[in-house]
């Protein structure tokens, strides 16, 4: 998993957001702007996106660091990191 | 005997589509089953029964548009006995268990009020065949379909001659799935259309008839979040509790303190909520929203309250939701903090008398023992119904709420 | 091709005359066919047209005349025996059923009846219990016959023409309240085959399986079906004798439902029959129990009401598809 490359990782990201939010236009997405506000994801479909991260990428985000996936681009150097450990 | 009746699943509604029944006659039928599917504005809805006992008659067919307070079946209740037979004694009269709904009062008043007389004239539809002759009654072609469909034709319910099973009664039963997609199917069509329509007519008659007043509170959450994160932490997701599950909780107990805002406006009285049953707003991809209550929002623990909500957000999107749950709230709450915005001034559902609105939690300054200080914080607000409380009793809600969520180890006191 | 607009009668007529044109071994024999032009006016002016020799009036003994039509026929005509209706044709019972029904297999097939005999039946005229019977059926039962019931104007002349070709014994039944009825017909008379029972009407939902006077009830009942919005779908049987089964059993297995229309009396009947051969032959087609319009068990009576209430009406087939259709 460590290898995955970054276009990899985002299509898997990408997916995981589709499968809460079908209708999500996420190439629409203003690049460094928060993207749950934007495609309209509460609290509960947060939830369920990290929960079919972590069984696709087996990474478990602590709640302490919700914070550093307000972005897209965050969530992805996150995941990157997390994954590179 | 009693009536099963098509319930009221909102002050507004008329009428409900029967799409799907999940019970025969000669079954028996428990207390809070979920005995068929009704087509509303609001979705396809579970409809739940109240009572214990066997199951008569079906009165309404699959597909039929049945007027709220309409029979849909007819129920014996355990210890009773079936239309016509002789009863030996007293039978054990049992009381119907009073369904959990908007006071009925505030349904609309069925144009035909059902009689025993009206019962007389409906068309008869015998006991399953099964019951009395022990052969099934059916006809050779729809036999002859059954078998090729792999179908066992004493799952099926006869409208021919006698109440014989025919061809197309096999054919409808091969196809139950179908029925309800293509009813579902059908609604997605004009869903949206139905549904702005339904909240128009509910939010139009809010502001045309209640009165409502507004308070508002920012609070400090940084206790709550620290809570939340130490209930959390060492959790994986899928175990974890969201914030809304606080708010929710904090609302049930502030309610406790102030039951006046908790129910239904009716008659020009006001009418208390039986239990503390939050409706949640939620929004509705695709467009569209729905408040189902969350049951016994003050007694469930952390995790079992993220359970409920978590199966609550799950059949809305599914569209799976239950009659109870369109019924019994008294008020809602709405959270629109995840869309970004910072306060809500609602618009409370009639005849609910309150809303409570939360906005979104951010980073502000915040003065703390004189010293302004960064903190993550929320604004809570109550829209109330005028003809009910008034601001000095929505004032101590909201400042309970607001203790609550400060001192969030008071939610779930050991 | 000419279409014309004419009474069932002008029809029968039609084909007598075409059959007399046609084939100088046809003749016609029966009470008061000559002069009087036929009871029922059928045969009005043939006399004037074909002559005595092969329009010939009759001593009132239908035994005899239809005995002599036999031997006519073993001979080399090709008779046309008129009977004035069926309740009289039982005085010919014996020749009929006797001799023409038997003779080609008593024979070992060296004789043939090639024996054509009309005669009225139904009832709906008052003409009271000796006269208004239905008893086709009862001849239906009879192998060596062949029976059949024109019911439209161009069955009326056509099927005589076909029946005079059959080597064997035909016996028409000419439905009394059809003989002012008018209808059309297109260009000259023509044989129409004797084979096969006709869809007169498309339908979905019920089979309504009947003959002769009833086709126009039955039609008529399935027009007020069709604005309660069922499809019912209407048979002609045409020949009763020998049933053509593929053509029941093909509307059945389209509609699964049957209402049989027959005037006849239910017990023992054509009805039986057919409700019978459907349960042989398409049991499991069958999506409700077959059901039967016929006529009550008395004496067709005289008084005008009681007549209606005794025969098939279009409320009473309409009312039997509303109940099997539930």
């Amino acid at each position: 998993m460590a290898n995955l490359s970054r276009d990899t990782l985002r299509e898997t990201v990408i997916d995981a957001i589709l499968a809460v939010a079908p209708e999500a236009d996420i190439d629409a997405l203003p690049h460094g702007r928060p993207w749950r506000e934007a495609l309209e994801i509460d609290s509960f479909d947060f939830l369920n996106i990290l929960v079919d991260l972590e069984k696709r990428l087996g990474v478990s985000v602590p709640e302490s660091d919700y914070h550093e996936l307000a972005t897209l681009e965050g969530l992805l150097d996150y995941l990157e990191k997390r994954l590179a450990a | 005997m009693s009536e099963f009746r098509m319930p009221s699943l909102g002050a507004d509604m008329e009428s409900g589509t029967l799409v799907e029944w999940n019970i025969r006659p000669g079954e028996r039928v428990e207390r809070g089953q979920i005995v068929c599917v009704v087509e509303t504005q609001k979705g396809a809805i579970d409809v739940e029964i109240w009572e214990t006992g066997t199951v008569e008659r079906l009165v309404a067919e699959e597909g039929q548009k049945v007027p709220v307070g309409e029979v849909l079946a007819v129920i014996i209740a355990e210890g009773e006995r079936a239309e016509g037979e002789k009863a030996e004694g007293e039978a054990a009269g049992r009381e119907t268990p009073a369904e959990p709904s908007i006071p009925e009062a505030s349904r609309t008043p069925s144009p035909h009020a059902p009689s025993p007389r009206a019962l007389d004239v409906s068309p008869p539809v015998p006991p399953h065949a099964a019951a009395t002759s022990g052969r099934l009654r059916i006809s050779p072609a729809a036999r002859k379909r059954a078998a090729e469909l792999g179908l066992d034709p004493a799952d099926v319910r006869g409208s021919g001659v006698d109440g014989s099973i025919t061809l197309e009664d096999v054919e409808r039963a091969a196809r139950p799935a179908e029925g309800r997609q293509a009813a579902l199917s059908e609604r997605a069509a004009d869903a949206h259309a139905a549904m702005r329509q339904a909240i128009a007519t509910a939010m139009a008659r809010s502001k045309r008839e209640i009165p409502h007043y507004y308070l508002g509170n920012t609070l400090c959450v940084e206790p709550a979040l620290a809570w939340l994160e130490a209930h959390n932490a060492e959790r994986p997701v899928a175990e974890r509790l969201i914030f809304p599950v606080l708010q929710l909780r904090a609302v049930a107990l502030a309610l406790e303190a102030v039951p006046a805002l908790n129910g239904w406006f009716v008659d020009d009285a006001f009418q208390p909520a039986e239990g503390v049953h939050p409706g949640v707003a939620i929004a509705l991809r695709g467009g569209g929203l729905v408040a189902p209550a969350l049951h016994d929002a003050d007694r469930l623990a952390p995790d079992a309250m993220m359970a409920a909500l978590r199966d609550l957000l799950t059949r809305a999107r599914q569209d799976r939701l239950r009659s109870s749950e369109l019924t019994t709230a008294g008020l809602t709450v709405t959270n629109l903090g995840d869309l970004g915005v910072e306060s809500v001034q609602g618009v409370i559902y009639p005849p609910q008398v309150a809303l409570v609105g939360f906005g979104r939690i951010s980073e502000r300054p915040w003065v703390r023992d004189g010293q302004v200080v960064a903190a993550r914080c929320l604004h809570a607000s109550l829209a109330a119904d005028h003809r009910v409380t008034d601001g000095a009793l929505g004032a101590r809600f909201l400042t309970r709420l607001t203790d609550l969520l400060t001192e969030p180890e008071r939610l779930w006191p050991t | 091709m000419t279409t014309q607009t004419i009474a069932y009668r002008e029809a029968l007529r039609q084909g007598l005359r075409a059959a007399l044109a046609g084939d100088e071994r046809v003749f016609l024999m029966g009470e008061d066919v000559g002069r009087y032009g036929g009871t029922y006016a059928v045969s009005h002016g043939l006399l004037e047209e074909f002559g005595e020799a092969r329009i010939r009036d009759t001593p009132l003994s239908e035994s005899t005349f239809t005995g002599a039509g036999i031997g006519a026929a073993l001979n080399g005509m090709r008779p046309i025996v008129e009977i004035m209706t069926v309740n009289f044709s039982l005085l010919a019972l014996d020749q009929i059923i006797n001799n023409a029904a038997t003779l080609r297999h008593m024979s070992g097939g060296q004789l043939s009846v090639p024996l054509v005999i009309r005669m009225t039946t139904g009832g709906g005229r008052q003409l009271a219990a000796q006269h208004s019977h239905s008893l086709e059926g009862w001849y239906a039962h009879i192998p060596g016959l062949r029976i059949v019931a024109p019911a439209t104007h161009e069955d009326a002349r056509g099927m005589l023409l076909a029946a005079l070709e059959d080597p064997d014994p035909v016996l028409i039944f000419e439905h009394a309240l059809l003989l002012g009825a008018e209808g059309t017909v297109e260009g000259e008379p023509h044989p129409m085959e004797l084979d096969h029972a006709a869809i007169r009407r498309e339908g979905r939902q019920v089979s309504l399986i009947t003959y002769g006077g009833m086709l126009h009830k039955s039609l008529a009942a399935a027009e007020q079906l069709a604005k309660a919005g069922i499809d019912a779908e209407v048979l002609d049987l045409r020949t009763l004798r020998p049933l053509d089964d593929a053509a029941i059993m093909a509307s059945v297995a389209k509609t699964h439902r049957v209402v049989v229309v027959d005037e006849g009396w239910r017990s023992g009947s054509l009805s039986a029959e057919i409700i019978t051969r459907i349960n042989e032959q398409a049991f499991f087609e069958l999506d409700a129990p077959p059901v039967r319009v016929c006529s009550q068990e008395v004496p067709v009576p005289y008084a005008r009401h009681l007549e209606d209430a005794a025969i098939p009406q279009v409320e009473d087939i309409v009312a039997a598809v509303h109940r099997l259709l539930g």
